[in-house]
């Protein structure tokens, strides 16, 4: 029972209106792709024409070079696993921790009073500028990483999540309460399931959030990954390794949204 | 008060607190509800006709006076009361039969028996077909429908309704209201029916209440008889006695509008 069920007798007019609807798309599809690659080949063409500093700017070959390069040593594998183990990890603990902190403070108003205020400011605060507590806390390595990714992301877990916990509505609660439910009935058969919306969307901040956090800790104190390569490749002045992995790290965290965005389309099927 | 009242509230009074202040709901309702009986409670806006199933239901205590069911007295929601709602509320992440299983799986009641009649009455009242469908699916008035099965399937001698029909058109609640009292009657459930709307009152009714503006208290109370061929809320509003009846409750209802 589909909707936008198409049917093999559509009206000529309705047809008319479909194309129309396609060539659209197809336009801005390749005003798109148009304009990435009018961008590429006016940077190659600068570089090359010697407009811009390419030891400076870098240029698309030599990045495309970079690239095979890394590829070949083995080390590209290398960087891009850490980075994205780091990113999963703190993305993963970041959500669920925020959405446990959340029920908690669902379960106790009392609870999520006393936290209000403190949420706000931790809130506004950046959280890089803990950077250097967490490295002396957890020393120089992986375990400050994630832990800076899930700091970046889990105060906004817990507000967003909250917020959709409250949002569902009180009537819905009640209809529960007439069948006699209990309080860890109403959370785990409406409150939760009626959330799942929030908690995607919750899912696609944390994967930028997550990314901030690894990078900057990378960049700290990592010996391994983009975000270390890129602030290698800033050290010794080889502006190509800064722009492959700025641009290996775009690739990386598209797919990734791209994921959860997977995730979520197919959570909604046949539902609305 | 005999011992044949599946409900009886004594002289019951609710105030609601809130930081601006008391609000004075209810004041001095006695009423008894015997078993089979269908009985109406019409009022103005706010004056506390949806306070009065929420404390039969068990959702709330009164401030004074005694609330029993079939003689025991009221300390929670219980499995003999369903309450069905304005809206219906259905969950849209499960299918229509997982919303009908709703009642029974909160009060740990799945067994074989309970779902194949949860089922069985989704069969009987036209719904078999859209088993596995979502909400979305459904009409409103279908939607409504679901809505009753899901407080039926948990088999409750007493059904509270809060204006189940307001949400839907005209045509639609009319042929609803017959659906409806056809299932309560067909299944042997007392029901005490929440409206806005008098015609609606007087064509489901046994007996109808009508209650003064807040804090609520019985104004008076009409024993409905209409003569009709058969009991069918569509027909019966055809009845020679409706204008009469319709005339009088309009009247002690004082409707202003200003
Ligand atoms: N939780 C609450 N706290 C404070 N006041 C409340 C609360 N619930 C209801 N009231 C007040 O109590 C009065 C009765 O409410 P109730 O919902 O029972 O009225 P009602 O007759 O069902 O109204 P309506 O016809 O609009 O559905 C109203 O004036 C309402 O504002
Ligand atoms: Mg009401």
């Amino acid at each position: 029972m589909s909707v936008n069920k198409r049917h093999n007798n559509d009206s000529p007019e309705h047809l008319a209106y479909l194309n129309k609807i396609k060539q659209k798309e197809i336009a801005v599809r390749v005003s798109q792709i148009a304009i990435l690659l009018a961008f590429l080949a006016l940077w190659e063409l600068a570089a090359s024409l010697k407009w811009i500093d390419s030891f400076i700017t870098s240029q698309p070959t030599r990045i495309w070079n970079t690239i095979r390069n890394l590829y070949q040593t083995g080390e590209l594998y290398r960087h891009v696993f850490v980075t994205l183990y780091e990113t999963i990890i703190g993305f993963t603990l970041g959500t669920i921790t925020g959405t446990a902190i959340a029920i908690v403070l669902w379960w106790s108003d009392f609870a999520a009073k006393v936290a209000d205020p403190y949420l706000v400011v931790l809130n506004s605060l950046p959280k890089v500028a803990l950077g250097p507590i967490i490295i002396v806390w957890m020393g120089a390595g992986t375990a400050s990483i994630v832990t800076m990714a899930l700091l970046v992301s889990v105060i906004v877990t817990v507000i967003g999540v909250l917020n959709g916990f409250l949002d569902v509505s009180p009537d819905k609660i009640k209809l529960l309460k007439t069948f006699g439910a209990t309080k860890r009935q109403i959370l785990t058969k409406v409150v939760l399931p009626a959330s799942i919306p929030t908690i995607i969307s919750a899912l696609k901040i944390n994967v930028g959030m997550s990314w901030v956090g690894v990078i900057v800790g990378e960049f700290l104190v990592s010996k391994a990954g983009l975000g270390y390569l890129a602030v290698y490749g800033g050290q010794v002045f080889q502006l190509d390794l800064v722009m492959t992995s700025v641009i290996i790290m775009l690739v990386a965290a598209a797919l990734m949204y791209q994921g959860v965005a997977w995730l979520e389309k197919r959570y909604m099927k046949g539902r609305r | 008060m005999n011992e044949q009242s599946i409900v009886i509230m004594d002289a019951v009074n609710l105030n609601y607190h809130s930081p601006e202040g008391e609000t004075p709901a209810l004041e001095d309702i006695s009423l008894s509800v015997s078993k089979g009986e269908f009985i109406s409670i019409v009022g103005p806006s706010g004056c506390g006709k949806t306070t009065i199933l929420s404390l039969i239901a068990g959702l709330i205590r009164p401030t004074s006076g005694r609330i029993l069911i079939e003689g025991k007295e009221v300390d929670g929601p219980s499995s003999k009361t369903g309450y069905m709602l304005q809206q219906d509320h259905l969950f849209e992440w499960r299918t229509i039969q997982q919303n009908v299983l709703l009642g029974l799986e909160i009060q740990g009641k799945i067994t074989k028996e309970n779902k194949r009649r949860a089922i069985h009455l989704l069969e009987t009242y036209g719904l078999a077909d859209f088993r596995d469908h979502y909400p979305w699916q459904l009409s409103g008035g279908m939607r409504q429908r679901v809505a009753l099965i899901r407080t039926l399937a948990i088999n409750p001698d007493l059904l509270l309704l809060d204006e189940p029909f307001s949400a839907l058109d005209y045509q639609t609640r009319l042929a609803l209201s017959d659906e409806v009292a056809g299932i309560i009657r067909k299944e042997e459930k007392t029901a005490l029916l929440v409206t806005h709307d008098i015609s609606e009152a007087i064509s489901m009714s046994d007996r109808i209440l009508v209650l003064s503006k807040r804090p609520g208290s019985v104004k008076s109370e009409y024993s409905i008889h209409l003569t009709g061929e058969n009991r069918s809320p569509v027909e019966l509003r055809k009845a020679p006695e409706f204008r009469n009846y319709f005339n009088k409750i309009w009247k002690e209802l004082d409707v202003h509008v200003s």
